[in-house]
């Protein structure tokens, strides 16, 4: 930054009594703010690359770690042999592991890391909140309802997933509906009404809960409720695959926009954005995304709170590229902290818990650095 | 006539914010609106922005009726500078100038590189090109509304409305920013901005609007229109009008300090 504070060369710039135009040094330094919003343009491309290499570096090394042993020929072979007819060198054992029960539980981590962490890029941009999570509208908690309700009853696994989404949806949708009715501030009127929905669906798991056989409904409740990705079927992914697909498109297409809502309601508009269309359609896909991975991978905290901000730290919080970033990183990380729920102890912790571990100090982090920067 | 306003009436609740208000802008005029705090100047604003609905009368811009226009198209005919601002986000100066491509740029685009040449060249022409790449949160509140002032140029809107653009800038920067705007409207651009100082008219005006208890006061030259009579009157102070430089500029002076600054001279001589 070769003008040092900036301000006084803002002032002959502005002044029009110095009138003779540009001075060859203003001219200089404008090249120079060229040049480094360019190379900073560059750098978060390159971040971005690094960010997907990391992925795919990750997702490689998790699909051989496991305490049933499969070596890194042996996986690339297996994967290999889905496209090339060969003879297989592996057991089928391990091939029937490595298909239903590893392959799936990679492809569900990345699935919801990547679904969690753009959800909640999109709701602090939509709310100008960087406090924001994807559970913000209730999300969560109508997803978590729904799942105990479906439990309660009695049901197969697809279809705590199918009634989990459900009413996670309905939870949204009822946030809207009374922000839609009520006067005032909207955007504050729809995050109280999110609070107390929350609340509202939370009091009927607790209920549920009591009502529970303790034998054996409680504690699939309460399994539930802490998130895991354990029992990653192909079958309950393919399903929610849609309308994570359907809404990670229309949030990526609209990226840019979210960028405008960030300045508030009436700027938007004076720049010609429908600011509430566009609120309601990124709220729309956001709660899509959120609600389908809910559904399958039980409550997993953190991921659609930090990511975003970490994301945010390593390449700014222009939503063209803070969006695809957050999902990369999204994904990696909750592949990773997958990988450790896995492998840390004798008997699984449910993956929920330990977002939350390395999820809450690292946000503490975050925000202390914060207040030394200004 | 870049905007023509017949019998605008607003209230919030029972309570009449505008009557009948009536006035029209020629293209490439300043217009400065004064009036006291809570008169109605925001209101009347967000009502030719069309943020705030519900308003009687007709406002028509450019010869189209406000109502009849699309949120875009209402941003191609008037850009908005805020009055005070602050982004959550720490975006670049350059992606803040970016946003007024939104209404060039489809529902699910993004800008492309001729929306970025014409932001670097708006910040250019009001001289902040240099800040171009740092965070927008991280220069003064001067820059910043500069900043705000290439974001309205880049837009590209016919007419620019300005609250109270210079409110909490300090001295330097308030003359700054009124120069930049004083030059914006000599290339063509019609502005309307409100402010606190009834004397800015006279070097930085074309016309001005006096609001007072939701009505239009006075309308016209600033010289015909910021009185000794009138601004006492609203304002509810004592104020002379002197002139200056041959009458190229006049000054309002508070005059209830100046008698009793005399008084303590007379009784200490």
């Amino acid at each position: 930054m070769g003008n040092g504070t900036g301000e006084p060369r803002a002032v002959s710039g502005a002044c029009p009594a110095d009138g003779e135009g540009t001075s060859p040094r203003r001219a200089a330094d404008q090249d120079e703010a060229r040049c480094a919003s360019r190379r900073s343009a560059r750098r978060s491309n390159l971040a971005i690359a690094v960010l997907a290499a990391l992925l795919v570096a990750s997702s490689l090394v998790s699909l051989m770690l496991g305490r049933y042993p499969i070596n890194p020929a042996e996986a690339v072979g297996m994967l290999a042999h889905l496209a090339v007819p060969f003879d297989p060198f592996w057991t089928s054992q391990q091939e029937t592991l490595f298909f239903q029960v590893r392959l799936p539980r990679i492809v569900l981590a990345l699935l919801v890391g990547c679904s969690l962490a753009a959800a909640g890029a999109a709701y602090q941009g939509t709310f100008q909140n960087p406090l924001v999570s994807p559970d913000i509208l209730g999300a969560s908690q109508g997803a978590a309802f729904g799942a105990a309700v479906a439990i309660l009853l009695g049901c197969t696994s697809l279809f705590i997933s199918v009634s989990a989404f459900l009413f996670s949806i309905a939870a949204v949708l009822l946030v809207l509906l009374i922000g839609s009715r009520a006067r005032g501030n909207h955007l504050l009127i729809v995050v109280l009404a999110g609070v107390m929905v929350s609340s509202l669906f939370s009091a009927g798991v607790s209920y549920t809960k009591l009502v529970a056989d303790p034998s054996d409904q409680l504690a699939a409740i309460t399994y539930w409720l802490m998130g895991s990705l354990t029992g990653a079927k192909w079958g309950d992914m393919a399903l929610a695959a849609a309308p994570i697909a359907v809404g990670l498109v229309v949030l990526f297409a609209l990226r840019w926009r979210i960028n405008v809502l960030t300045m508030g309601d009436d700027e938007a508009s004076t720049m010609g954005v429908n600011a509430r269309r566009v609120r309601l359609l990124v709220i729309l896909a956001a709660t899509l995304v959120t609600a389908a991975s809910v559904s399958i991978s039980g409550m997993i905290g953190w991921v659609g709170l930090v990511i975003p901000h970490f994301s945010r730290m390593i390449i700014g919080c222009d939503y063209r590229k803070l969006l695809p970033a957050s999902m990369l990183m999204g994904a990696t990380f909750l592949l990773v902290v997958d990988d450790l729920a896995r492998l840390m102890a004798s008997s699984e912790i449910p993956i929920g818990i330990l977002t939350a571990f390395v999820g809450a100090p690292f946000f503490l982090y975050l925000i202390t650095r914060r207040k030394q920067q200004l | 006539m870049s905007i023509d306003v017949k019998g605008l009436g607003f209230s919030y609740g029972r309570r009449d914010v505008l009557r009948d208000v009536s006035f029209s802008i020629p293209d490439g005029m300043l217009v400065n609106v004064l009036g006291p705090n809570g008169v109605g100047k925001s209101t009347l604003f967000r009502c030719i922005l069309c943020l705030n609905t519900g308003w009687t009368g007709s406002i028509t811009v450019n010869g189209r009726d406000l109502r009849s226009l699309s949120v875009r198209e209402r941003a191609r005919e008037i850009a908005y500078i805020p009055q005070s601002h602050s982004s959550v986000y720490d975006y670049n100066v350059l992606d803040v100038v970016l946003m007024s491509a939104s209404g060039g740029v489809g529902m699910f685009g993004s800008p492309k590189k001729r929306h970025v040449e014409r932001a670097w060249e708006a910040l250019e022409r009001v001289g902040v090109a240099h800040l171009g790449h740092r965070p927008y949160t991280r220069i003064s509140g001067g820059e910043k509304q500069l900043v705000l002032i290439a974001r309205a140029i880049a837009q590209d809107a016919r007419t620019i409305v300005m609250d109270e653009p210079t409110s909490a800038l300090d001295y330097g920067n308030t003359v700054r920013v009124l120069s930049a705007v004083r030059q914006l409207a000599r290339e063509g651009m019609s502005i309307v901005q409100s402010t606190h100082q009834p004397d800015q008219a006279f070097l930085y005006a074309d016309r001005t609007l006096v609001l007072n208890e939701g009505r239009v006061c006075a309308y016209g030259d600033p010289k015909d229109v910021v009185t000794k009579e009138l601004v006492s009157a609203i304002y509810h102070v004592d104020v002379e009008v002197c002139s200056l430089y041959g009458d190229k500029v006049r000054v309002c002076v508070p005059v209830s300090e100046l008698d009793r600054k005399q008084a303590r001279e007379e009784a200490e001589r």
